[in-house]
C-alpha cells in the first residue's frame, strides 16, 4: 500500500516539468506501469510486480490501474532507459518531419494477457467476499475485461492518429470492439441471471433497446452533422495552411525578384540571371513534392544535390545557362565528394570559355557502384595537349583529384565542336 | 559497322523517306501545318511570332486552342500534321486531348503526330503524355529554330527526345529493371541505352553518329524504338515507379 502512495503522487517530484504520461511503446495492457516506471526511473518489473501484488490484495491493483488508466494521457513518455534508443519514441522522416515510430504488437502482449488470466483466476480462487457477493464476480471480471478491451481500442485509435498510419487492418479493429462488447454484455447478463431478474430480462432488453433507438433518433443527425462538419473544418483548414504557405513563398521569392528584375531592367544580364536563379528556385519547390524548396539544408547529402547545387552556383556566378540531367541518386562518399569538387571545376570552366556556345550540359549516372558525370559545352574547344604547363585548373583540380582518388578524368575538346569532361568514380566500399 | 539494330528498331521511321537533317538547308521545300494547344495565350503568341513566319520557317499555324474541348474540335476541324501540346491544360490536361485524338493518331494516311512542349519538370507529367502516344517532348526554353527542327523530326515520324526526357527514360528504365521484367518489350538494349545517354548528355543526332560509329538513320531508328517501349511498356511498373519517387 505505501508503494501505491508514493506511485500515485508523482507529481512531487523536485523535477517541475516533468507530466506522467502513459507509454505507447513496449506496453503490455495500458501502458501505465511502463509510464509509470519511466516517470519515476524504476525497472518496469518492479511496477509490474507492484501491481500484481496489489491485485492480490483485493484487487486494488485492478482498481488502481484502471484509474490510472482513465486519468492519464497517452503519451511518449516513460520508455524503458536500458533499451537501445532505437525502440524509442520518434525518428525524423525523409521529408524532415520527425514522427512516432510505429510498433508491433510484441509478444510480451500475449504474455501479459495470460498471465492476467491466470492470475485472475488465483485471485478469483482466493478471494473471499462471502457466498453471495462471490457469484457476482466471474461477471464483473468478464464486465472488466471487455471494458478493458475497447478502452484499449481507443488507446490504439488515438496512437494511429500520431502515427499516421493505419496499419492494423480495419476488420481487426471491429473484431475487437464486438469482442469487447460481447464481454460486457455477458458480464451484465450475468449479473443480471444472478440477481434472479432473468425474468425480467427480456422486458428490460426491449426497453433499454428502445432507449437506445430513440437517442440515435434524436441525436443521430446531430452527431452525423457534427463530425461531417469537423472533418470539413479540418479539411478547409489544411487547404488554408496551404494556400498560405504558397502565398508566403510567392511573396518570399517571385514578387522580389519580378521588383528586382524592374528595378534592372537596363542591366539585360542582370534580368536573365534573375529570372534563371528564380526559375530554378520555383522549379525546386513546386516539383519536389516534400521539399521546402527554402529551408534547405545548404549542405546537399547526394549526388543529385550536389550536382544541382553547383551547377546552380556555376550558373549564378557566371551567368551560363546550365542544363542539368540526373540519372540514379546515391548519398555523398568522400571519393563521390572529390568528383563533384572536379565537376564544378569542370562546369566553371566549360561556363568560362565554351559559354558562347549555349548551354553548358552536365550530366550525372548512378549505375551500380561507379558513378559518371559529364559536362559539356559547345564552345570554341581547344588541344588538351597544348595547356599551357602552369595552368594547373584542368590538370590538378579535374584530372589530378579524380586520379587521386581512384578515378578517372577524360577530356575530349574537339576544336570547333566544344569541349566534354567524362568523370568516373567508383563508390566507396560500405563501411558498416 | 554493320548495324544489329535493323531487327528491333524501323518501326516509326518507316514513312522518313529522306530525313530532312540540316537545319535551315531545305526550309523553303518543306511545309508544315501546326496545331498549337496551350492555355496561356502570351506563350502561344509567342510561339507563333517566333516560328509562324511561314516562309522562312516553313511551319504554318493552322489553329489555337487554350483548353482540351478546344483543342480536339480545332484539332478535328484543321487536321494538322503536328500538334505542340502543353501538358497542362485545363479539362483534363495534354493526356487528355491524346485520349480523345487517338484516332486521329492511328490515321495511317494522315496521322497527326503530337510533341509536348511543356514548362513541367515532373518526371511523371513528362512520361505521362509520351505514353498517351506523343512523339516526343522539348520544354519551352528551347530555342526557336531548335522547336521548329522538332516540329520537322515529329512530322517525319521521328521521336524528338530533349536530354531532359532521355534522363527520365533511363531513369524510369533502370528502376524497372531491376526485377526481372515480365516482357522482353520492357527493356531497352544496350545499344538504345547508350543512345539514350549520349542524348542526356546533349548530343545531337549526327554527333552521336559518329560517337557510336552508325548512321543518323540507325539513331533515329534507335530513338523510335525506345520511344515504342516507353509506350507500350507496362503501366503498373512505371507507376509503381513513379509511386516509389512520390511523383504521384
Amino acid at each position: 500500500m505505501p508503494e501505491a502512495a508514493t506511485a500515485a503522487a508523482p507529481l512531487d517530484e523536485p523535477r517541475p516539468p516533468r507530466k506522467l504520461y502513459r507509454s505507447s511503446d513496449g506496453r503490455w495492457l495500458g501502458g501505465v506501469a511502463r509510464g509509470l516506471a519511466g516517470h519515476l526511473g524504476l525497472p518496469v518489473i518492479w511496477v509490474r510486480l507492484v501491481f500484481v501484488g496489489l491485485f492480490m490484495a483485493d484487487g486494488l491493483g485492478a482498481l488502481l490501474y484502471a484509474a490510472f488508466w482513465f486519468f492519464v494521457p497517452l503519451g511518449v513518455g516513460g520508455v524503458e532507459t536500458q533499451k537501445p534508443p532505437s525502440l524509442v519514441t520518434s525518428e525524423t522522416a525523409p521529408d524532415g518531419r520527425r514522427k512516432l515510430v510505429a510498433r508491433r504488437p510484441d509478444k510480451g502482449q500475449m504474455v501479459a494477457l495470460l498471465l492476467m488470466v491466470v492470475v485472475a483466476m488465483v485471485f478469483v480462487g482466493n478471494v473471499n467476499l462471502g457466498s453471495g457477493a462471490q457469484a457476482y464476480l466471474w461477471p464483473t471480471v468478464l464486465v472488466g475485461a471487455g471494458v478493458a478491451l475497447v478502452w484499449r481500442q481507443a488507446d490504439n485509435a488515438r496512437r494511429a492518429r500520431w502515427v499516421e498510419v493505419g496499419r492494423r487492418k480495419r476488420t481487426l479493429t471491429l473484431l475487437r470492439a464486438v469482442g469487447g462488447v460481447l464481454l460486457v454484455t455477458a458480464g451484465v447478463t450475468g449479473i443480471f441471471v444472478l440477481q434472479g431478474s432473468a425474468a425480467h430480462l427480456g422486458s428490460v432488453l426491449q426497453a433499454a433497446l428502445a432507449v437506445l433507438v430513440g437517442i440515435t433518433l434524436l441525436a443521430g443527425p446531430y452527431l452525423v452533422r457534427m463530425t461531417q462538419d469537423l472533418s470539413e473544418e479540418r479539411l478547409m483548414r489544411i487547404r488554408a495552411q496551404e494556400r498560405a504557405e504558397v502565398a508566403a513563398h510567392v511573396h518570399d521569392s517571385v514578387l522580389h525578384t519580378l521588383t528586382l528584375i524592374q528595378r534592372n531592367a537596363e542591366n539585360a544580364g542582370e534580368v536573365r540571371r534573375l529570372a534563371r536563379a528564380q526559375e530554378r528556385d520555383l522549379r525546386t519547390w513546386l516539383y519536389k513534392p516534400e521539399g521546402t524548396g527554402k529551408d534547405e539544408a545548404d549542405e546537399p547529402t547526394t549526388l543529385a544535390d550536389a550536382v544541382r547545387h553547383n551547377a546552380a552556383e556555376v550558373e549564378d556566378k557566371h551567368g551560363v545557362p546550365i542544363e542539368v540531367v540526373v540519372v540514379g541518386d546515391c548519398p555523398l562518399d568522400e571519393r563521390i565528394g572529390a568528383q563533384m569538387q572536379a565537376a564544378r571545376e569542370a562546369m566553371v570552366n566549360a561556363a568560362k570559355y565554351g559559354g558562347e556556345g549555349g548551354a553548358v550540359q552536365v550530366y550525372a549516372e548512378v549505375e551500380g557502384k561507379k558513378v559518371f558525370v559529364s559536362v559539356r559545352d559547345r564552345g570554341p574547344g581547344f588541344d588538351p595537349d597544348s595547356i599551357p604547363a602552369d595552368r594547373m585548373g584542368v590538370r590538378e583540380s579535374i584530372i589530378g583529384r579524380m586520379e587521386r582518388y581512384g578515378g578517372t578524368a577524360r577530356l575530349r575538346a574537339v576544336p570547333g565542336g566544344g569541349t566534354e569532361v567524362e568523370l568516373e568514380m567508383e563508390r566507396a566500399e560500405k563501411t558498416s | 559497322m554493320s548495324d544489329p539494330t535493323e531487327a528491333n528498331g524501323t518501326a516509326g521511321a518507316g514513312e522518313a523517306a529522306e530525313p530532312a537533317q540540316s537545319p535551315g538547308g531545305g526550309a523553303a521545300r518543306r511545309h508544315v501545318r501546326v496545331v498549337l494547344v496551350d492555355d496561356h495565350r502570351m506563350f502561344r503568341t509567342g510561339v507563333q511570332a517566333e516560328i509562324g513566319r511561314t516562309e522562312q520557317t516553313g511551319v504554318e499555324v493552322v489553329g489555337e486552342a487554350a483548353d482540351v474541348d478546344q483543342a480536339v474540335t480545332v484539332i478535328t476541324a484543321t487536321r494538322p500534321e503536328v500538334v505542340l501540346l502543353d501538358v497542362h491544360l485545363p479539362g483534363g490536361g495534354g493526356v487528355e486531348v491524346l485520349r480523345r485524338c487517338a484516332a486521329l493518331m492511328a490515321d495511317a494516311e494522315r496521322p497527326v503526330r503530337f510533341l509536348a512542349l511543356s514548362v513541367s519538370d515532373a518526371a511523371e507529367d513528362v512520361i505521362g503524355v509520351i505514353r498517351g502516344g506523343a512523339r516526343g517532348y522539348v520544354t519551352k526554353t528551347i530555342t526557336g529554330t531548335d522547336l521548329v527542327d522538332s516540329v520537322f523530326r515529329v512530322q517525319e515520324g521521328d521521336a524528338v527526345f530533349s536530354p531532359r526526357l532521355a534522363g527520365f527514360v533511363l531513369d524510369a528504365f533502370a528502376s524497372t529493371d531491376a526485377p526481372p521484367v515480365d516482357e522482353d518489350l520492357d527493356r531497352l538494349t544496350q545499344r538504345e541505352r547508350e543512345v539514350l545517354r549520349l542524348i542526356a548528355r546533349g548530343y545531337a543526332y549526327k554527333e552521336i553518329a559518329k560517337q557510336l560509329f552508325i548512321s543518323v538513320k540507325t539513331v533515329e531508328s534507335h530513338v523510335s524504338a525506345v520511344l515504342r517501349k516507353l509506350q507500350l511498356s507496362n503501366r503498373h511498373e512505371l507507376t509503381r515507379w513513379a509511386t516509389a519517387r512520390r511523383l504521384v
